[in-house]
């Protein structure tokens, strides 16, 4: 049976997976959230997009964050979209800077003011 | 010289200042000054944006300065606490007299009624800096990386090498790949990681970087700039096996190096320091062995979770309230020591009144183990890594057993149950 770490949470439990068809069956999770991780992992599995994108006008760049997990093999698309971004002064924590990044239908928010 | 009277003093606005400030504040304190040396408080989280903050605290994967948000826009509806950014303190005394300096003000000497030490750590070089060669351009700390990316939106070189495999590296493999920097490989002393295993997972795996177990860089070459490093793996002595090296090109060298609490201002006041953790001995509240002086974050242990930053800096936020109003009430402490397999416990000394989770760090990785407090077996550990904290809350029914020195310690899962 396949080992799989969960990286949900910095706690990292380990777990183990076995799909049998359609079904996906976890044992050593410490909570839901591994056990979603896991199902999800064993069939496509998504990251969560952190970088910093330059801001118009401002020496420093603004953290950045994908809303919610993306697929995996798109990761490097996303960061190329991230890096055509100059977004305008001033930015909430939040906001989204682009809808449906890289076509993952995953928008692009600020994670810091600005 | 200005001297000025107040009720409490926090050094350093990072997470852990920041969270005992709002906590003193909540509990009722007049006035609490919270001082940075930097422009802008959150401390480390600010240069952190990977996400990965908060799941405990806030049931949310925040990113550093997320989290850092969630502390300091609740600093508005608290006028009590005066954020002084880019003050820097060089001096505590035992009795709580703190010297700061900022180039509006000059220097302030505030003389305290409670002093909370939320310095956090730095990094230092392990052995690392002993690597023969020249010293060309293109060597740096992980955290120098780290801040030259996300802070001043810089990029370091081309093709990098990461030699240590604590999380700060891990991260930083990931960050230099996904802005097209090419890390060639990973390399670790010991014969496994110090970092996170969800690190290894999503920072390395994921992006097929290698690391190296049992290696170490035996040279580094390149006149102006770094052109290779020279590798070669280690015997169980961590001795390089000089006839099995090989080079590896790259234009950069990245020390991932160990943490190390700052602790400077606490020695000189005369706290007391734990040489296991490099930080204050503390107790259940977080105080030091210097009445009034509270201490806690990563100035304390360094922790692996942000979240357990937040709620030992609340205790110790809650403790200098009661402290500054005369209510801490004095119990007599029980002495917590690690035994087999144990690196560090923080705090050092519990009162046996009240619940206690204590923080237990391990000196080397093993499976299916058992944490013991005194003669008792506590909580099945299937996975013991030193680079992953132990948490284990003891409550006073646990407590009212020992009233001696407890000994903590990580035992095989055969014994006695
Ligand atoms: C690279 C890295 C990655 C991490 N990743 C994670 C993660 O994924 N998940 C997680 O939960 N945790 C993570 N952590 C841990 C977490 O960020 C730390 O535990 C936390 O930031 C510690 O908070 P602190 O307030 O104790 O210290 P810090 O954040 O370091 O703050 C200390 C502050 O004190 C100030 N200071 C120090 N000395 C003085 C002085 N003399 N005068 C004035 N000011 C002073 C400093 O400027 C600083 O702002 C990570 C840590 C690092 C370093
Ligand atoms: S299973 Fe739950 S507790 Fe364990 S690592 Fe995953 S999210 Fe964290």
């Amino acid at each position: 049976m396949p080992e799989m770490t969960c990286i949900v949470c910095p706690v990292g439990c380990r777990m183990t997976v076995k799909v049998t068809g359609t079904a996906v069956e976890v044992t050593g999770n410490g909570c839901r959230r591994g056990l979603e991780y896991a199902r999800q992992e064993a069939i496509a599995p998504q990251r969560v997009l952190t970088a910093v994108v330059a801001v118009a006008g401002a020496e420093q760049p603004l953290p950045v964050k994908t809303a919610r997990p993306i697929p995996k093999e798109k990761l490097f698309a996303a960061m190329a979209e991230v890096k055509t971004l100059r977004p305008q002064p001033p930015i909430r924590i939040g906001q989204v800077l682009k809808e449906d990044l890289a076509g993952t239908g995953v928008a692009l928010v600020a994670a810091k003011n600005f | 010289m200005l001297e000025k009277d107040t009720d409490l003093v926090v050094i350093g606005a990072g997470p852990a200042g920041l969270a005992a400030a709002l906590a003193a504040a909540e509990a009722g304190v007049g006035e609490v000054i919270l001082i940075d040396r930097l422009e802008e408080p959150g401390g480390i989280l600010q240069q952190c944006i990977h996400n990965g903050f908060g799941l405990r605290y806030f049931g949310e994967e925040l990113t550093g300065p997320e989290y850092a948000w969630r502390f300091i826009e609740p600093l508005a509806q608290y006028p009590q606490i005066q954020l002084k950014t880019g003050t820097m303190v060089i001096e505590l005394t035992a009795d709580r007299r703190v010297v700061a300096i900022n180039p509006r003000d000059g220097l302030v000497v505030y003389r305290a009624k409670a002093v909370i030490l939320a310095m956090g750590c730095r990094e230092r070089p392990r052995g690392a800096i002993n690597i023969p060669g020249s010293r060309p351009a293109g060597i740096f700390t992980a955290g120098t990386v780290q801040r030259l990316m996300n802070i001043e939106g810089l990029l370091p070189g081309k093709t990098a090498v990461i030699l240590g495999s604590g999380d700060i590296g891990l991260i930083m493999a990931r960050r230099l790949t996904l802005e097209g920097v090419k890390v060639r490989a990973v390399l670790e002393l010991l014969p496994y990681s110090s970092g996170l295993q969800r690190n290894i997972v999503q920072c390395l795996d994921d992006y097929q970087i290698p690391l190296y177990l049992s290696h170490t860089v035996t040279r580094i070459r390149g006149e102006q700039r770094v052109s290779a490093v020279e590798v070669a793996p280690v015997d169980d002595r961590l001795q390089p096996l000089s006839d099995q090296r090989f080079a590896i090109d790259c234009d950069t060298l990245v020390l991932s190096v160990g943490l190390v609490p700052e602790n400077e201002l606490s020695v000189n006041a005369g706290v007391q320091l734990d040489p296991a953790t490099g930080g204050p001995l503390v107790d259940s509240n977080y105080q030091t062995n210097l009445p009034g002086i509270f201490a806690c974050g990563n100035v304390v242990h360094v922790h692996d979770l942000v979240d357990d930053v937040t709620e030992e800096s609340r205790m110790a936020g809650g403790a200098a309230a009661l402290y500054i109003r005369g209510q801490l009430a004095k119990v007599t402490m029980i002495r917590v020591s690690g035994g087999r397999n144990v690196r560090s416990v923080v705090p050092q000394q519990i009162a046996p009144d009240r619940p206690t989770t204590l923080y237990v760090r391990a000196r080397f990785p093993e499976r299916n183990r058992i944490l013991r407090v005194a003669d008792n077996d506590r909580t099945k550990l299937p996975v013991v890594a030193p680079g992953e904290t132990i948490r284990y809350t003891l409550t006073p029914k646990e407590l009212q057993e020992y009233r001696e020195d407890l000994s903590i310690s990580i035992e095989g899962g055969a014994s006695h149950a």
